[in-house]
């Protein structure tokens, strides 16, 4: 169904199918209320948006009129043609407009679904920003921004929020997929909340941070309604230049009139073209096809975003999702899963499983991957199980110390355990009186050499050795760097880690570039210089200190479990959190703009058959000569013009899936990708129209109709 | 000579003013030397400056990035005029006058024939125009005469800018059939060699410009391209005879020679008819009227892709930008891009001023030929019947529309009807898109110049050739299609339909 999601060895967060349901092209509950808006999109003003199909409206109500004269008497042709091409270009209209109402339809049900997940609920207003403030007991809906609300265990967060107070576990699966509860808490990048999740535990004092009709999620919906959906801008170019070719084919059709008058006179036989052919030729040569599809396409470009779990703020964005250049990926999370202990390095006179015991004892209430990581090691190693620990006294991380780890009263002592950077340990132990081994500084310099992070480990004064943690490169993401090089996309790796770490990681990785030591000031400077060079760039972000980038990005994916800051900067937000998906997202912006193109390149190829029917067939009573000109040999000059009225509207149903799919994603450079796609759609669009005009005037024959 | 009629007078100013040098009157019985020289010569070098100012300035907007600015258009215009037109205008004209090319102040000379010519013209009135009977003929007198008059003049000095500058307008009405033009194989191929001269120098200069060489290759090979075919197809057309001479005992085993120069023969004529109508010079050595059908289209075709192989100078240029720019778009939105072309994004507004610059030269010709085709004055220009006939109306308005100048002989162009109804199609067939073109060169060099990429769409590849020639052949097919087969394609259907 989804072209973009390829089979991947990554190792990514479960998709969440469960709101975007993955429904069937042409799945009965969406094909019913299409057709019925179908007939309701017949309006004028509806189809004055879409000028290629207006003209193909007004084309069919001339060519009823007509049809309506020669009922009574008086036509310019047998009464059953003219009304057999007026009832193909009612189906044109109608056409064009299943394939928007159809694209619509599924957009509204994906928002639908994901809308289920913030029905109104209860929302407890507090009078003020205290837990003990006095509560009102409103509906969600009224909810306005700056309102402080209390959620307390079980509630369901009405609206998306920014606590204030209290630290509690929410359950986030709703919107994330992912059942591991996450914790919520006032200041920094673990503040936002968002409406729809459900507090599991304890208690929060949030602020509201949207009016209702103004979250992202509202937003989205209003883009995929038609007729609140603003045009991008190469929606609006394309349109132009649509607009422009209909003005050319509008002059050579309502040229041929005079021309044909003064041939009939000049040949002396014959009887000029009449309206309804001319009519009939218009809306053959007009790009219908595309003009039909355009809006289609637009809208679902945004069902694939949405059905990847992405919210885009507008097509804009989306748009210049496929004009993007440079990405730039942090590197944990999305290139690495992050610091993994692989090694123990004993010091001298201390063995591998002391240190491993250690370490362990030091790590157990660490809930940092990394510290997790040294649990599992220890284990896998020398059988070290994890232990209860009582009265021990954990020490956390903190900045000033820039160490962790446990104190544990044993016979009247304490075991001070600490592990940390080489520098921190150090200066601990030295204070303590201890001695610093040559031998481990050797090792953890050995260890950074190879782009890993030493982490020392000290128990009292005496320096244990040293745990090698090593960044693990997520697997398959080599391969996807490569594709997005072959598509002209840089890729530049942004971490914190020294030079040689990030060196390392990132020829591992395969990424074309890294910034090391980064900053956020830095990451906003390196997305500025680039853009001076006149290229896009798109990244992703979460914590409040990433906002001014994603501000400055062209694309900016703020992560759902980011802050609502970093949310407002960017202009999508990812749902799953998943900072690899910012590929994906270049891939569907690439290929909205691809579909446009190759309908737009078949649209004016297939002119080229259409004349070969028509012309012939047109002028067959004045110039028998132009017969030449029919290779298609076809029935009759009525057959001629039906059927090339009838390829022309049958071909936007059959066009239908390549519009709503988009046409399929391939990493090649621009000069192959262009190659390929000439020759299906340039090339086909010649050929098509040759065999489908041809195939329709002889089921026309063997029906008896022309 | 007297005075022109206003009607022909503003004609003519038009045509010289917009590089079309259309003319609806023979030279060497209308104007005076000093008008030769004084009004038309001088719009020769100028017309061809200010559309090479043009082109510079479209490159310019190309190359500049975030500039508020294109450059000093009189500047560009003294030195287009100074550096360019005039030193090669010179040397062409002193090269012409050493093949025998004529450059004097002399009266007319009167010359005895060796043998008396009967011959028959149409009456003319006061005002120049042709008498004509009871059944709207014209009236023929029959005359003899034993002597011929010689039309001198300043004519090398003329001829030298009407190539190098693709005007075309000729000193002598006959243009570079006449011997006192064209005198010689040599100066019949150095014209046609001039014509080609600048247009393609341009893409030179344009590959200069942008620090790309390959682009500008990229162009010159798609007005190549298009040019060789056209070439073969007039070529294959002239080689037969026309079956209608045929059945009256002609020998055709040499072609069709009618209307062409024996001095040249058939394919010297045919090369420097699609050289002429690829470029827009719209010289002559043959009368294109006289081509057959198919041969007769290929020119006529030419013209309304809209002067782009090859085509005026400068205008030439510009006019291929705007269908590259519109390949671009077409393609580079297949490539998944916003379409790019030279690192400068074409959006929306581009792509307004690139719709406006092809729209109008169609709106002009199909909706001139329309009015010439229905009215009683556009009638009654038209020398021959049914299909024909619609041909010469169809080939004089694509040539004034897109400033070409050649005709098909056949149209009496001198009346009041076609002198302002074509006035009105040269002026803004090079009006129109001169600021439509000049919209765009604005717009784009206020914006950055994009880094190029893998992702980029290549544009000087033989891809891009081929998508180039691609857009111009099916924008010019699209259009006139229907138009042609009206024309040529149903003339040539019933010449050899038998």
């Amino acid at each position: 169904m989804n072209d973009m999601t390829k089979p991947s060895s990554l190792p990514q967060h479960t998709p969440t199918q469960r709101h975007a349901r993955a429904l069937a092209l042409f799945d009965p509950t969406l094909v019913k209320p299409a057709i019925a808006e179908s007939f309701r999109k017949l309006s004028p003003r509806a189809q004055l948006r879409n000028p290629v199909m207006f003209v193909v409206w007004v084309g069919s109500v001339l060519t009823t009129v007509l049809g309506a004269q020669a009922l009574a008497g008086q036509g310019e042709a047998p009464a059953g043609f003219i009304l057999g091409i007026a009832a193909w270009l009612w189906f044109t209209v109608l056409f064009a407009n299943f394939a928007e109402a159809l694209a619509e339809g599924r957009g509204k049900a994906q928002a639908a679904a994901l809308r289920g997940s913030r029905r109104n609920v209860v929302a407890k207003k507090l009078a003020e920003a205290r837990h003990d403030a006095k509560v009102t007991v409103i509906d969600s809906a009224s909810l306005r921004r700056g309102d402080i609300v209390l959620i307390e265990a079980g509630d369901t967060v009405p609206a998306d929020a920014e606590v204030l107070d209290g630290v509690a576990s929410v359950d986030e699966s709703a919107i994330t997929g992912e059942s591991a509860p996450v914790i919520r808490e006032s200041g920094g990048d673990f503040s936002a909340i968002t409406g729809g999740t459900r507090v599991l535990s304890d208690w929060l004092v949030a602020r509201v941070t949207t009016n209702p009709g103004e979250a992202f999620l509202d937003r989205m919906i209003a883009m995929v309604e038609g007729a609140r959906r603003k045009k991008t801008p190469n929606e609006i170019a394309l349109t132009i230049l649509l607009v422009a070719l209909t003005l050319i084919f509008l002059l050579a059709c309502a040229t041929l009139l005079p021309f044909s008058l003064y041939s009939v006179k000049a040949a002396g036989g014959g009887s000029p073209v009449g309206i309804t052919v001319l009519v009939a030729l218009l809306v053959c040569l007009i790009p219908t096809t595309i003009g039909g599809l355009l809006s289609a396409i637009g809208v679902a470009g945004m069902s694939r975003m949405m059905q990847a779990n992405v919210i885009a703020t507008s097509g804009r964005a989306v748009e210049a999702a496929g004009d993007v250049d440079v990405l730039l990926l942090d590197k944990t999370g999305t290139i690495t899963l992050g610091n993994q202990a692989s090694a123990f390095l004993p010091a001298p006179g201390v063995t591998e499983q002391e240190l491993a015991d250690v370490a362990q004892l030091a790590s157990l209430s660490d809930e940092t991957p990394e510290g997790r990581s040294i649990v599992v090691l220890a284990k896998e190693r020398f059988g070290l199980r994890g232990r209860e620990l009582h009265d021990a006294h954990f020490i956390p991380f903190s900045a000033q110390t820039r160490m962790s780890g446990v104190d544990i009263p044993a016979a009247g002592a304490v075991r001070e355990i600490r592990k940390g950077a080489a520098e921190a340990v150090k200066a601990h132990v030295e204070a303590l009186g201890g001695q610093w081994a040559l031998a481990v500084y050797d090792a953890a310099s050995e260890v950074a050499r190879r782009g890993g992070t030493p982490l020392v480990v000290a128990e009292g004064k005496r320096v244990m050795g040293v745990v090698e943690l090593k960044d693990i490169v997520k697997g398959g993401i080599k391969e996807r760097f490569a594709e997005l090089r072959a598509m002209g996309i840089k890729t530049v790796m942004i971490t914190g880690d020294n030079r040689l770490t990030a060196a390392a990681i990132a020829a591992e990785a395969g990424v074309d570039d890294f910034l090391a030591e980064a900053r956020p000031e830095d990451k906003l400077k390196l997305i500025r210089d680039t853009q001076a060079e006149g290229k896009l760039v798109a990244m992703t972000g979460d914590g409040t200190n990433d906002a001014p980038a994603l501000a400055q990005a062209d694309v900016a994916v703020a992560m759902n479990s980011g802050t609502q800051a970093a949310k407002e900067a960017g202009n999508m937000v990812d749902l799953d959190s998943n900072p690899t998906k910012l590929i994906e997202i270049v891939e569907t912006g690439k290929q909205m703009l691809m579909t446009r193109g190759a309908l737009t390149t078949f649209s004016v190829a297939n002119d080229v058959a259409k004349y070969f029917a028509i012309i012939p067939a047109a002028f067959a009573a004045t110039y028998p000569q132009l017969k030449v000109l029919d290779v298609m040999r076809l029935n009759s000059p009525d057959s001629a013009i039906l059927s090339a009225v009838i390829f022309n509207a049958l071909i936007i149903i059959v066009l239908i899936p390549l519009a709503l799919k988009g046409v399929k994603y391939r990493a090649l450079g621009a000069g192959a990708l262009l190659r390929r796609n000439l020759l299906v759609y340039g090339l086909g669009g010649l050929i098509v129209p040759f065999v489908g005009i041809k195939l329709i005037d002889v089921a026309l024959g063997v029906l008896g109709l022309a | 000579m007297t005075a022109v009629e206003a009607g022909s007078a503003f004609n003519t100013a038009v045509s010289f003013v917009t590089n079309t040098n259309w003319q609806g009157y023979g030279g060497e019985t209308t104007m005076s030397y000093l008008t030769q020289m004084l009004a038309l010569t001088v719009q020769n070098f100028l017309s061809a400056a200010t559309a090479l100012a043009v082109v510079v300035a479209l490159i310019r907007g190309f190359v500049r990035r975030s500039a508020a600015g294109l450059g000093n258009a009189w500047l560009d215009l003294g030195r287009a005029t100074g550096y360019v037109l005039l030193p090669l205008s010179l040397l062409f004209a002193l090269f012409l006058v050493g093949q025998g090319v004529i450059q004097n102040f002399s009266a007319y000379q009167d010359v005895k024939l060796t043998e008396p010519v009967t011959y028959q013209q149409p009456k003319t009135d006061a005002h120049g125009q042709p008498v004509l009977d009871a059944a709207g003929k014209p009236v023929l007198d029959t005359l003899k005469t034993d002597k011929q008059t010689l039309a001198m003049g300043p004519v090398a000095s003329q001829e030298a800018i009407k190539m190098l500058g693709v005007n075309g307008g000729g000193f002598f009405n006959a243009n570079s059939a006449h011997p006192f033009e064209n005198p010689t194989p040599l100066s019949n191929f150095a014209q046609m060699l001039s014509i080609f001269l600048i247009p393609a120098a341009l893409c030179f200069m344009f590959g200069r410009l942008v620090g790309d060489m390959r682009q500008g290759v990229a162009l010159l090979a798609a007005m190549t391209l298009i040019f060789i075919a056209m070439f073969a197809v007039v070529q294959w057309s002239e080689m037969h005879a026309n079956p209608l001479l045929t059945q009256l005992g002609v020998d055709g085993a040499a072609g069709n020679m009618e209307g062409k120069e024996t001095r040249f023969g058939i394919v010297a004529s045919t090369l420097f008819a699609t050289i002429t109508t690829a470029a827009s010079c719209g010289a002559v050595n043959a009368m294109h009227d006289s081509l057959l059908p198919l041969g007769g289209m290929v020119p006529m075709w030419l013209m309304q892709l809209g002067e782009v192989v090859f085509g005026g100078v400068g205008s030439g240029l510009y006019g291929m930008l705007i269908f590259a720019m519109l390949a671009v778009f077409l393609a580079g939105l297949m490539i998944g891009r916003t379409p790019e072309y030279l690192g400068k994004k074409i959006e929306a507004f581009e792509m307004k001023m690139v719709s406006i610059a092809i729209l109008i030269t169609p709106l002009l010709v199909l909706g001139g030929t329309a009015v010439a085709v229905l009215s009683k004055d556009g009638l009654a220009g038209l020398a021959n019947p049914a299909a024909h006939g619609f041909s010469e109306a169809l080939y004089a308005f694509s040539s004034a529309a897109n400033n070409n100048g050649s005709a098909f002989a056949g149209l009496s162009a001198n009346t009041p009807f076609y002198n302002i109804l074509l006035g009105l199609a040269m002026w803004f067939g090079r009006f129109v898109p001169i600021i439509a073109v000049l919209a765009i060169a604005g717009k784009l060099a206020a914006k950055p110049r994009l880094a190029v990429s893998a992702g980029t769409m290549p544009t000087h590849g033989p891809l891009f050739v081929v998508l180039l020639v691609g857009a111009v052949i099916i924008v010019g097919a699209l259009t006139y299609i229907p138009a042609l087969a009206l024309g040529p394609v149903v003339e040539q259907l019933q010449l050899f339909g038998h």
